[in-house]
């Protein structure tokens, strides 16, 4: 560079420098790329990924300049299942239904995490006896409480309103388009629960065949009503177009379009799906495996999961993080009324027994895509 | 024949495209359809069990070796992650296999020995006590099969043997296909009766109404498909445009609001929207070479406008015709996207299907064979069209 130009003019001089430019900089940005570490996490998209980026993935890049990728998907192992078997791992962690965690962790496709290995809860308490009974399986601990509960717009339901999941299948008395999840997950304990099936038997009455039977001729009662939905971010949005009369939908993406785009919207708590969220699975076979170690045990501190419920209505699954759960960030919202598991909010509620379901899953997928283009 | 001089420039010119065509068109296609009929993922990854299970016929239990065998290849398959590829196809055979597969896999290692492999696996899952599901690794274990075809044609093995269809609530993918056809066929019937005026206005228009015209048509041929899908659901919706007009202006009442989207209606809209450019450039470009003096010649024959257009015009746009009904029936039968965003249930097309079980349930010798079947049906039409019209007379323009 410090060769005499034989040019010696400014005209031939800037197209020099230019050229420079244009060969430096993409060696500076290759090299910033190589001096940052990043990970890839997957999560469910929308107003849930975006309480977990506030939450805990800014903080944890800021303390281990990790740098976190976001990547949304819909819930499934297909395609955790299909990254491992090509042997072309490109998702470090994937934020999965509690269900299909126990399935992966059995088919060997996520790295094991030890739940005694977490972080001490907020007073020190050893990780198990923090996080509550029934939130932890043998492959890892769930995140979060959060719900499938029904709701409606009140600027599309005028008159008596809809209380109880009976209700949402009750064409007669609300006729119009129903949303649900195109998955059977949730949709077969609530069309149980609406043929009038007590809480307590819900899971023995799907374990036989006729029970099945049962939840899908009431499925069938709706089946040419439904709208199914895939994202968790489609429900608010078919319900403020009024496209569905009510929709199935998860409690937190309604809460955030009531209390941030103020939307006129009602949740039916009656019936609802207790649900828990989590595992954060490492996918095995990852080449960042101690970055990914690093983020999951950062996203299990009390803080970290205490924070989510300061952006989106879902309740840890460990004791003390319980205690910094209080209001909502940016409006100044009371949490705990909004939360699933809020005493109001339980009075029909069943808990969603995830073992059943992890027993279950494939074939429950298989026949309910079976049905649905029948 | 020589290839010296020009000639073999000519041919080595080429050399590239066909290395591009066999590389990323040939070799994937035929991986993939090599997939509906090939699966030896099983037989490679538990090839003793396999081999202990030769010549066993599901009478009783299988000798001691195979449950041997499997305690030792199923925890070796968990550890380096080749457990998915047995656990998808044997479950596929007997619902709840994949389960037990997996379970047993992850527990052999810590159980107890108790005196053979056989008590041990049938102390860890009662299901190994069952003919049956040694009956399904034994049949995950072929290497060739039909099985897939069988399905996708809703046809299924009896147990003695022969070939029947399936009970009626199973037959899904048949008639899923003739509704795809149906639609299809639809479509591009639509598309003909609307894109055929269009094509002969830009046609015979003056140059610079036609250009106006024909960038009318390009615009949002250029334009991406999820754009234009999604603008139809902004207008047909229940609270859409179209709706919210007719509602402002009394036409319909407001507890009344027409049904547009999520299903039939929604499919047929935004697919022959879709694809209208693919109908409207062929018929334009073969109208564009009918010189205007024959429909004179015609008139001043004595044939009235119909007669002239049915004798003299319509034979000549054949080829047009031909050519943009082709494509647009082979690119409706494939499409998915637009279907499965505006048509509801009925939006579910075969392509669905496919996509369905490439993406989701990973069985890719079912997607295989679906695809094996229609790829056979569009080129038995396509052999019908050559015969019927020829496809040299086809002008794509």
């Amino acid at each position: 560079m410090n060769k005499p130009n034989p040019v010696p003019s400014k005209v031939a001089a800037r197209p020099n420098r230019a050229l420079r430019w244009l060969t430096g900089l993409p060696l500076a940005m290759a090299a910033g790329a190589l001096a940052a570490e990043s990970i890839t996490v997957v999560s469910w998209g929308g107003s849930y990924a975006r309480a977990c980026v506030e939450a805990y993935h800014k903080a944890f890049t800021a303390e281990t300049g990790i740098e976190v990728l976001l990547e949304d998907y819909n819930g499934g192992l297909a395609q955790v299942r299909a990254q491992v078997d090509a042997g072309a791992v490109h998702w470090d962690v994937v934020d999965l239904e509690m269900a299909d965690g126990k399935l992966a962790c059995d088919e060997g496709i996520i790295e094991p995490i030890d739940s005694a290995q977490l972080p001490p809860g907020l007073n020190g308490e050893a990780p198990m006896d923090d996080y509550m009974p029934g939130a932890v399986s043998e492959c890892g601990p769930g995140a979060l409480f959060y719900s499938t509960i029904y709701a409606y717009n009140t600027r599309y339901i005028q008159g008596s309103p809809p209380t109880t999941i009976e209700d949402f299948f009750d064409l007669e008395k609300f006729p119009g388009r129903r949303g649900m999840r195109r998955s059977p997950l949730a949709n077969l304990e609530f069309a149980l629960m609406a043929d009038g099936v007590p809480l307590d038997q819900v899971y023995a009455v799907l374990d036989t065949e006729a029970g099945l039977e049962r939840a899908f001729r009431k499925l069938d009662s709706i089946k040419d009503q439904v709208v199914w939905w895939e994202a968790g971010a489609q429900p608010p949005q078919m319900l403020a177009d009024g496209e569905v009369l009510m929709s199935t939908a998860y409690n937190g993406r309604i809460f955030n379009a009531q209390v941030l785009e103020r939307q006129p919207f009602v949740i039916v708590w009656d019936g609802q799906v207790l649900d828990i969220d989590g595992p954060l699975a490492i996918v095995s076979g990852t080449s960042r495996l101690e970055a990914a170690r690093q983020f999951v045990r950062f996203a299990n501190r009390p803080t970290s999961m205490a924070y989510v419920s300061k952006y989106i209505s879902y309740s840890p699954t460990r004791e003390s993080a319980k205690a910094l759960v209080d209001k909502h960030w940016e409006t100044g919202i009371d949490m705990a009324p909004h939360m699933p598991t809020a005493p109001e909010n339980m009075k029909r509620a069943l808990q969603s027994d995830w073992r059943w379901w992890s027993d279950h899953r494939d074939e429950m997928n298989e026949r309910f895509s079976a049905w649905l283009i029948r | 024949m020589q290839l010296r001089g020009p000639r073999a420039t000519a041919v080595a010119l080429t050399l590239p495209l066909l290395a591009f065509i066999g590389l990323s068109f040939v070799a994937p296609l035929g991986t993939l359809l090599s997939k509906s009929a090939y699966e030896p993922n099983v037989a490679n990854i538990l090839p003793r069990t396999l081999a202990a299970l030769d010549g066993w016929d599901g009478d009783g239990l299988p000798p001691e070796a195979a449950f041997a065998s499997l305690a030792e290849e199923l925890p070796k398959a968990r550890q380096e992650r080749t457990l998915v590829r047995v656990a998808g196809p044997v479950n596929r055979l007997k619902s709840g296999m994949r389960r037990v597969l997996t379970r047993t896999a992850r527990q052999v290692e810590k159980a107890e020995y108790a005196g053979s492999w056989r008590e041990t696996l049938i102390g860890i899952n009662p299901a190994w006590q069952e003919p049956d599901t040694w009956l399904a690794i034994q049949a995950a274990g072929a290497r060739f099969t039909l099985r897939h075809y069988l399905q996708a044609l809703d046809l299924e093995r009896r147990p003695d043997g022969g070939i029947g269809l399936r009970s009626e609530e199973s037959r899904i993918y048949m008639p899923l296909l003739w509704r795809t056809l149906l639609v299809s066929l639809g479509v591009t019937l639509l598309c003909l009766a609307i894109g055929y005026p269009i094509a002969h206005l830009i046609a015979t228009s003056p140059p610079k109404r036609s250009n106006l015209l024909l960038l009318m048509v390009l615009v949002p041929f250029w334009t991406s498909l999820l754009v234009r899908t999604t603008a139809w659901i902004v207008l047909l919706q229940r609270q859409g445009v179209i709706n919210s007009l007719l509602v402002a202006l009394g036409i319909t009442p407001d507890s009344e609001r027409l049904e547009m989207i999520y299903n039939m209606t929604g499919t047929f809209t935004a697919m022959t929207h879709v694809l209208l450019p693919f109908m409207v450039l062929p018929l334009y470009s073969v109208m564009r070479s009918i010189p205007p003096t024959h429909m004179a010649a015609a008139a001043s024959l004595g044939a009235n406008p119909v007669q002239g257009f049915m004798r003299v015009y319509l034979p000549q746009t054949l080829p047009g015709i031909g050519a943009g009904g082709l494509l647009v029936f082979i690119l409706a039968i494939g499409y998915y996207i637009t279907p499965a965003l505006v048509g509801g249930r009925s939006g579910q097309l075969i392509s669905n299907m496919i996509a369905y079980h490439v993406q989701t349930s990973l069985n890719w010798g079912l997607a295989a064979a679906l695809s094996s079947i229609l790829l056979v049906a569009v080129i038995g039409l396509y052999l019908i069209y050559s015969r019927l019209i020829g496809i040299d007379r086809m002008r794509l323009g």
